[in-house]
């Protein structure tokens, strides 16, 4: 079993009467990619803000690298790109990564070469001189991102590292975060992107109104949340159907979506298209996607919770 | 530790590598005195040479008018000209006005007066030197004549007699003293008030922009928001100090060079101070005397103390209203304009300092400057016009001891206060901060 290099054991955070994160717990396994979910105002910023030492919990635990988190020195093993980012205009790109460097507790030799070497990496060179404000949108996110990694982070935290990219740089910005997930960095991944989730994501939580709702691998909710529909494809056009074993949902001429019945398999679909002398040119399970599971449970507990306070 | 040097280095490198620092630091001295420097030689070039045509029909001067000429005015004795010439020679330019003094002419009664016909208006300043040289004569000549007094007599009166105040440690506290303590004092203060405003608003506005640039979460995610509010304030606060020391080193060197540069001044500003005096002989005495006495007073004022203790209340005053201003900063969301009515109560006792200084100044033992000199929001101000003043004269060991420490307390005090607030308004956003909301960020534990 790998080692867990982040533990959250029923954190709690209150900002006046308002619980902002209510009594979660979560683990991360070393190496993981892990997509952390929720709706504007869930709570997610303050569960970073947490693990990344800005805030102190008001209750419950956070073990990081099998020791309790000590926010002094633990922090310079995290990464944390705020969805809210901004540079120093005025400064020099060149100047800029290596002041964040160093104050990630780098020394100014290791903080110049660690520059350089991500500089030519994302071919960012020609930009030393430069000013921030000089930088478009997109070169000012790739700038954010090197200044993130560049202490090599045992924990790297980023949100919404997307926004902005054009595909290009998305994908180029997608192959370093596999990277260093294959060299040994464990990414907490937060953004409301449900496609981007899906490609990356090993793990997800799902958070909403400060509690968590989800919790799983990717495969995992999906199968936890598929709703027995599958997909058929005949080669005969506009077949008539009818059978106690599934119930038809869509037929578009030799295209039908279908969902079985309780006590019954897909074999008996496949069985019933069979004997009906029908041919089938392909059958698919339908999941869900991350993003159909991510409003349905969304809207779910806003309902729960609605109902939940006007009962007391 | 560490991290707060690095913060206070790129805050102090960044400001001071821009080319405003440069035009600021090095340009503001020097315009100011270029602007001084056009001033005093306009001032000297057009009044000189005005020339007086004085037909002098009742003989009320006595041609003692000669003797009061310099470069500036001139007097020049006509007999018997008609007006009409005499205009002519204005129109000529061959002498600028010309005064008749009728034969009937009665300086006792005070119904009659003088006439001056000038060509062009005249300025200010030759006006009241003409007028000044003329009333002169007169009253001597009312005073001799008139009042049937002798010339003793006269000269006794013109003298003024010496009164000397002493402290009861028996030090002479002339008057030149007095004048230069008032002075230095108010100066010094009034430099501090600047300080405290010009720098206090810059780690404000520093402050405001890094949260309105969205880059306080970066930065907070490595080093604590109170490392990086004191960086701040530290890298600011060396701007300041390394701009004073500038401006000093300016404001000496163009000091030395002013003669050099405008010899002629410097020797003509000598001669109108001496233009005051009466006559010429008791005039050198008394000129003498009055150097003597603003060099003796000099030296009479402690320098050592004044710049250690303008160094110790400028360090003081600045880091204990910078934490303030750098907290108010912490809370202004997009709009600056939030600032200004929380601003109000940091910039209250700044002005109210002010107010006590130049009380101060003048009476530095009074109950409400030795308040406002121990009492740390406005000791940095205050206590600058009472060490002028010299210890004890001006402000007792005691006193100066007790109001050092209260600052140093009250600047550790307004920083903790200060890091709450800033350390939550940092990250704020969207919220509009009044101060009910800062009470309770200051009621929070931790």
């Amino acid at each position: 079993m790998t080692k867990n290099i982040l533990s959250i054991n029923n954190l709690q955070k209150h900002f006046g009467t308002h619980k902002a994160v209510d009594d979660i717990s979560f683990n991360i396994e070393e190496g993981n990619i892990f997509g952390l979910l929720g709706p504007n105002g869930a709570g997610k910023t303050t569960l970073i803000r947490m693990i990344t030492g800005i805030f102190n919990p008001d209750g419950g635990s956070i073990i990081f690298d099998g020791k309790k988190f000590d926010p002094i020195n633990d922090v310079l093993k995290i990464g944390y790109m705020p969805e809210e980012r901004g540079l120093y205009k005025k400064m020099k790109i060149g100047e800029h990564a290596l002041y964040l460097a160093q104050l990630k507790g780098l020394s100014k030799a290791d903080a110049m070469s660690k520059v350089v070497y991500w500089f030519k990496k994302l071919s960012m060179e020609s930009w030393w001189n430069k000013k921030v404000e000089d930088l478009s949108k997109g070169m000012s996110q790739k700038l954010q991102f090197v200044t993130t990694v560049l202490h090599e982070p045992k924990l790297i935290i980023l949100d919404e590292p997307f926004s902005g990219l054009d595909p290009l740089n998305a994908n180029l910005i997608k192959d370093e975060i596999y990277g260093l997930a294959q060299r040994g960095s464990t990414i907490i991944f937060s953004t409301h992107r449900m496609e981007q989730v899906e490609e990356i994501c090993d793990h997800i939580i799902l958070v909403n109104l400060g509690k968590k709702i989800l919790d799983g691998s990717v495969s995992e909710v999906k199968q936890q949340f598929k709703e027995n529909k599958f997909s058929l494809q005949l080669h005969e056009h506009n077949a008539v159907v009818n059978s106690n074993a599934f119930t038809l949902q869509i037929q578009n001429d030799n295209k039908l979506t279908v969902t079985i019945n309780e006590g019954y398999t897909s074999n008996d679909v496949l069985k019933y298209f069979i004997e009906n002398n029908y041919t089938i040119e392909s059958f698919n399970e339908i999941l869900p996607s991350l993003n159909e599971i991510f409003i349905a449970l969304v809207n779910n507990t806003k309902a729960t919770t609605r109902a939940f306070e006007s009962k007391a | 530790m560490n991290k707060i040097s690095i913060i206070a280095r790129r805050e102090f490198l960044s400001r001071v590598q821009k080319k405003t620092f440069l035009l600021t630091t090095i340009g503001v001295p020097i315009l100011i005195f270029g602007i001084y420097a056009l001033i005093i030689f306009f001032a000297i070039q057009t009044s000189d040479n005005f020339t007086i045509a004085v037909e002098d029909k009742a003989n009320i001067f006595e041609g003692k008018l000669i003797e009061k000429n310099d470069s500036e005015i001139k007097f020049v004795m006509v007999n018997n000209l008609p007006k009409d010439s005499l205009t002519k020679q204005i129109e000529k330019e061959k002498i600028d006005a010309f005064v008749i003094i009728p034969e009937s002419f009665d300086i006792v009664s005070n119904k009659d007066s003088i006439q001056i016909i000038s060509g062009k208006s005249v300025g200010l300043i030759t006006r009241e030197k003409i007028m000044h040289k003329l009333n002169n004569i007169l009253e001597e000549k009312k005073m001799l004549g008139s009042l049937n007094l002798t010339k003793t007599q006269l000269d006794s009166l013109q003298q003024t007699n010496k009164i000397i105040f002493t402290s009861t440690t028996g030090k002479e506290d002339s008057g030149k003293k007095a004048g230069l303590s008032y002075g230095v004092g108010f100066v010094s203060g009034f430099l501090i008030y600047f300080i405290l405003f010009i720098y206090g608003t810059m780690v404000m506005r520093g402050v405001m922009e890094e949260k309105t640039n969205r880059i306080a979460e970066v930065i907070v995610s490595s080093v604590k928001p109170f490392q990086l509010m004191l960086g701040k304030i530290i890298g600011i606060g060396s701007v300041g100090l390394v701009q004073f020391i500038i401006w000093i080193v300016i404001v000496l060197g163009l000091q030395l060079l002013l003669p050099l540069i405008f010899p002629d001044i410097v020797s003509q500003m000598q001669a109108q101070t001496m233009q005051p005096a009466i006559a010429t002989g008791a005039a050198n005495a008394q000129e003498n005397a009055a150097i003597a006495g603003i060099v003796s007073g000099l030296s009479q004022i402690n320098w050592f103390l004044i710049i250690g203790c303008f160094v110790f209340y400028f360090l003081g005053g600045y880091f204990l209203y910078a934490s303030l201003f750098a907290a108010v900063g912490s809370t202004v969301n997009e709009d600056p304009q939030d600032a200004q009515s929380l601003m109000f109560p940091i910039t209250m006792p700044i002005i109210f300092g002010m107010v006590i200084m130049m009380n101060a100044v003048n009476d530095p033992n009074s109950s409400i400057a030795i308040f406002g000199s121990i009492f740390p929001l406005t000791s940095p101000i205050v206590m600058m016009a009472r060490v002028a003043h010299g210890v004890p004269d001006g402000v007792t060991v005691i006193q100066l001891i007790a109001s050092m420490v209260c600052l140093v307390v009250g600047f550790l005090a307004t920083t903790w206060l200060a890091a709450k607030i800033y350390r939550t308004g940092i990250l704020m956003y969207g919220k509009k901060v009044t101060w009910k909301i800062i009470g309770k960020w200051l009621l929070r534990k931790n």
